[in-house]
């Protein structure tokens, strides 16, 4: 009874406040504005005014269940054409490459092999970030950068790129899969092999880069194993190797430490697989990666309480991704008022959000690649295994003028390189931008400002169609995460205006 | 099999990243770039006189060979520049003629960026000619930044390879700051992210600071900046920096209008004006303060304009230019040959030099490094004494 008189209290509400809603079973708990920008801040990469406004009238358990739906565990970009290349075959285009020796113009021979790798390497970066732009579904693309900031590779040391390509695959595969098997699936992975050395880790030799991380980073976190687990899980995975050939996977079982291993107190003739299926009984992996998920969608600090609740629902679930994700959007500290905008915006998310809010067209990905270079997060090469740290260290005194440099050229342009930024502009009688250029009658007047504001300082944002038409105060609801720090934000002037100074607020920084 | 040839064989291993070389020794010089937004018409600045073909393509807003200054017996600088003349009968005035680049693009947004990068024309890159230039070059640590840009336009220095700072952005910080002083800073409270956010903001409001307390307490320049524009404010603002010896590698400022497809005599030459007075009282301060050998000015524009002028007394997009090269350790006199008149491509200029040759003789010339930026073929330009 009670429930029905909420309902009815809460619908009445709303048809008071909005006639035109008559079903009240969707009125009865529409999440409102603030909560949907939150709940898109986290998931998504940015949200426009129109994508918060239509989830705001659903309700929010429905609108997390629609977030982790049924999703596509494929890109929808068009893929390089070299993705497929076996090692094999690249192997002979450097063999080629290097004997025509080529010579740059100032006499040096090129480095063909280091050419490959940074032009694969770009259009790799290009083809993800074309991927987070473009996907209907960025929870999914949210978590395959976020699974390769846990188990990184870089292509600084990889430098056979179609292996990142496939294990970015991987990651997307399983970005809202199941944590086992992404876990197993990773130990075989060639990217991984080649990055933590597993190609080199044989029976006589044994290398224990990976067996290292596995333990530090990937599962139990420091202090939860000892210097011998580590010695003795590397010799489990003696064998593991990537084919000459193929560039895949390869078991060498010659080259295998066939002998017994204790590994944790627990003792037997140990491979690879076995040390994975004891990691995964143990409570610490799941509590690691519920920790590191806390820190990318709820806040700095997890609350351990939470964090032990979550960690055995999801041991409990066979790691399956989608629980566990549902648990951590409804949980009471995700929608804590007191956590929005408690997070800092990662280089890509501070990109590629405000290129999506914006509506931009983006010709070409690549200065948008090298603007996250140069903010400290390059697609496909962390700065070490640990990934990026994140958190409060993606904003320093150069990165955070960097920030604020590459807003103010977002605010000047309306597009993100020209429209023919790949092409050579020759002029085309047909064309109308060629055209304008060429007519010249005193009606052209004011001359179109392409992109560039010829204004002077850029105070003002030039609004597209994601921008345009919304009144001052919903554009300071969308944009910022939290009330502006500068008064002068809100303060009165143009609809463009407002959007400018909003970008250019600390909390703009804030997801 | 070896192992270390897991993979492409041993040469491909040897890839590591250049070694950071520290910047030669030698006493560097402050680069000055003076950006010409919009598009300066260069046939109109610097006027092919004694050319027929001239006055036949601008029979309106052609310059009369009474109204140009000299240079020789084919080409005068227009009769606003004449501040400029000064530098040029003092020999410390360069005047690089026909500088484009090939397959020109006539977009404002897209050639700048073409100009600021130092990008072919069917390249993009993101990173500014002189961040890239100290790309791998340790910097003295100084004041804490390498190059300030005093318009907004900063892409010229935007990029990993320095550390540079936007007055304005320096100015709105300390705006902010004062502003959040008087809300009593209530916002931070109980949100770290935010609060980081704002402790370095504050650290960049001190650098921003401490870079005011030395203009405010360095030398005053000697002859006064006229208040027009903007430009003399942002010149006064370089010529402050310099004097106060504050260890920058390249300053930046602009001057805007430039984009003229209508009654364009009044407006280019009220900014000619601008520009003239504005380099050479420049030019006099740092005279005065025994700096100008230490100082290099190029100015430069997204591109030139039509040759032909159009019929509301404008000219539209175009392509190469001349463009001016200052300081006292610079050859002066024009360099490089002005595009022919006769032979346009699509009514426009075709370019003699590379922008990217000059930018090749600057890093050398200002700072000692030897660079190119994949044009062909690499020619340095003759520009320094």
């Amino acid at each position: 009874m009670a429930r029905l008189g909420r309902r009815f209290f809460v619908s009445g509400a709303v048809a008071l406040a909005a006639p035109w809603v008559t079903r009240p079973s969707l009125a009865v708990s529409a999440m409102g504005f603030d909560d949907a920008r939150h709940l898109l801040s986290r998931t998504a990469f940015g949200a426009t005014p129109a994508e918060i406004a239509a989830l705001a009238s659903t309700d929010y358990t429905a609108a997390v269940d629609r977030l982790l739906a049924k999703a596509r565990p494929q890109a929808a970009s068009p893929v390089p054409d070299w993705t497929n290349e076996p090692l094999s075959a690249l192997r002979e285009r450097h063999r080629e490459a290097q004997s025509s020796r080529s010579k740059t113009a100032d006499g040096k021979p090129v480095n063909e092999a280091a050419r490959i790798v940074r032009e694969e390497g770009s259009q790799l970066s290009n083809w993800w970030v074309e991927e987070m732009l473009a996907t209907d579904q960025p929870l999914v693309e949210k978590m395959t950068l976020f699974w390769h900031s846990h188990f990184t590779s870089s292509i600084q040391k990889v430098r056979y790129v179609p292996a990142l390509y496939r294990q970015n695959v991987l990651f997307r595969r399983e970005a809202l899969g199941n944590f086992a098997t992404l876990l197993k699936a990773v130990a075989h992975d060639p990217a991984m092999l080649i990055y933590l050395d597993g190609v080199r880790n044989v029976a006589k030799q044994p290398n224990e880069n990976f067996a290292r991380e596995l333990l530090e980073l990937f599962t139990l976190g420091e202090g939860h194993y000892s210097e011998a687990d580590i010695k003795n899980a590397a010799r489990a995975f003696t064998g593991w190797s990537v084919d000459r050939d193929s560039g895949r996977f390869v078991d060498r079982m010659r080259l295998h430490d066939a002998g017994e291993k204790t590994f944790l107190g627990q003792s037997g003739h140990f491979t690879g697989d076995d040390i994975l299926a004891i990691l995964l009984r143990h409570p610490r992996t799941a509590e690691t990666i519920v920790e590191k998920l806390w820190r990318e969608f709820i806040s700095f600090t997890p609350d351990p309480h939470e964090v032990k609740r979550l960690a055995g629902l999801f041991r409990g679930g066979n790691y399956e991704m989608r629980p566990l994700l549902r648990a951590l959007f409804l949980s009471p500290a995700f929608r804590d008022p007191a956590n929005r905008g408690a997070l800092i915006k990662s280089p890509i998310e501070l990109v590629v959000g405000t290129v999506h809010v914006f509506g931009l067209p983006v010709p070409d990905a690549t200065p948008l690649v090298r603007m996250m270079a140069g903010l400290g997060q390059t697609p496909f090469a962390p700065p070490n295994v640990k990934g990026w740290p994140g958190g409060e260290s993606w904003i320093t005194t150069s990165t955070l003028l960097l920030r604020q440099q590459f807003l103010r050229r977002l605010i000047e342009a309306t597009t993100v390189s020209s429209l023919d930024g790949n092409m050579a502009m020759m002029p085309r009688p047909g064309r109308r931008a060629d055209r304008r250029q060429q007519m010249s009658a005193p009606s052209m007047a004011p001359y179109p400002v392409e992109g560039r504001s010829l204004r002077g300082p850029a105070d003002e944002a030039h609004l597209g169609p994601t921008l345009d038409g919304v009144d001052k105060a919903t554009l300071l609801r969308a944009l910022l995460s939290r009330a502006p720090v500068d008064p002068a934000a809100g303060a009165a002037g143009s609809p463009g205006a407002v959007v400018a100074a909003a970008m250019l607020d600390p909390a703009y920084q804030l997801k | 099999m070896d192992r270390r040839q897991f993979l492409f064989g041993a040469s491909t291993l040897s890839f590591v990243l250049a070694a950071r070389s520290a910047l030669a020794d030698q006493a560097h010089r402050v680069l000055v770039l003076v950006e010409l937004k919009g598009g300066n018409d260069g046939l109109n600045t610097v006027i092919p006189y004694a050319d027929p073909l001239y006055h036949q393509f601008r029979p309106g807003i052609g310059v009369a060979r009474d109204r140009t200054l000299q240079l020789d017996e084919h080409v005068g600088l227009h009769h606003r520049l004449e501040a400029l003349m000064d530098s040029w009968k003092a020999r410390d005035l360069a005047v690089v003629q026909g500088v484009g680049y090939p397959t020109p693009n006539r977009s404002h947004f897209r050639s700048i960026e073409i100009w600021d990068t130092a990008s072919s024309s069917n390249r993009t890159l993101s990173e500014g000619w002189v961040s890239r230039v100290f790309e791998g070059v340790t910097l003295p640590h100084g004041a804490g930044v390498d190059a300030i840009v005093a318009d907004t336009n900063a892409l010229p220095m935007t990029g990993p390879g320095l550390r540079t700072i936007v007055m304005q952005d320096a100015a709105n910080f300390l705006h902010q700051a004062e502003a959040m002083k008087k809300t009593q800073d209530p916002v931070g409270n109980g949100n770290p992210a935010l609060r980081h956010v704002l402790d370095v903001r504050r650290e960049v409001n001190a650098a921003a600071a401490g870079l005011h307390a030395k203009l405010r307490d360095g030398p005053v320049p000697a002859y006064t900046f006229a208040a027009d524009n903007g430009f003399g404010h942002q010149l006064d603002l370089a010529t402050r920096l310099l004097l106060a010896r504050v260890p920058v590698m390249a300053i930046k400022v602009a001057l805007t209008g430039f984009d003229t497809h209508a009654n364009q005599a009044p407006t280019q030459e009220r900014l000619l004006g601008f520009l003239a007075a504005g380099l050479a009282t420049f030019r006099k301060n740092l005279v005065a303060a025994n700096l100008w050998n230490d100082v290099v000015v190029l100015t430069y524009s997204e591109f030139g304009r039509r040759v032909r002028q159009n019929a509301s007394g404008g000219t539209d997009h175009g392509t190469a230019a001349p463009h001016f090269v200052m300081g006292g350790k610079v050859k002066g006199g024009l360099h490089g040959a002005y595009p022919s008149l006769a032979d346009l491509q699509d009514g426009d200029l075709k370019h003699t030099v590379d922008f990217r040759n000059v930018y090749s003789t600057l890093a050398r010339g200002c700072w000692g490094l030897q660079r190119d930026f994949g044009q062909h073929p690499v020619r340095p330009i003759d520009l320094f004494a």
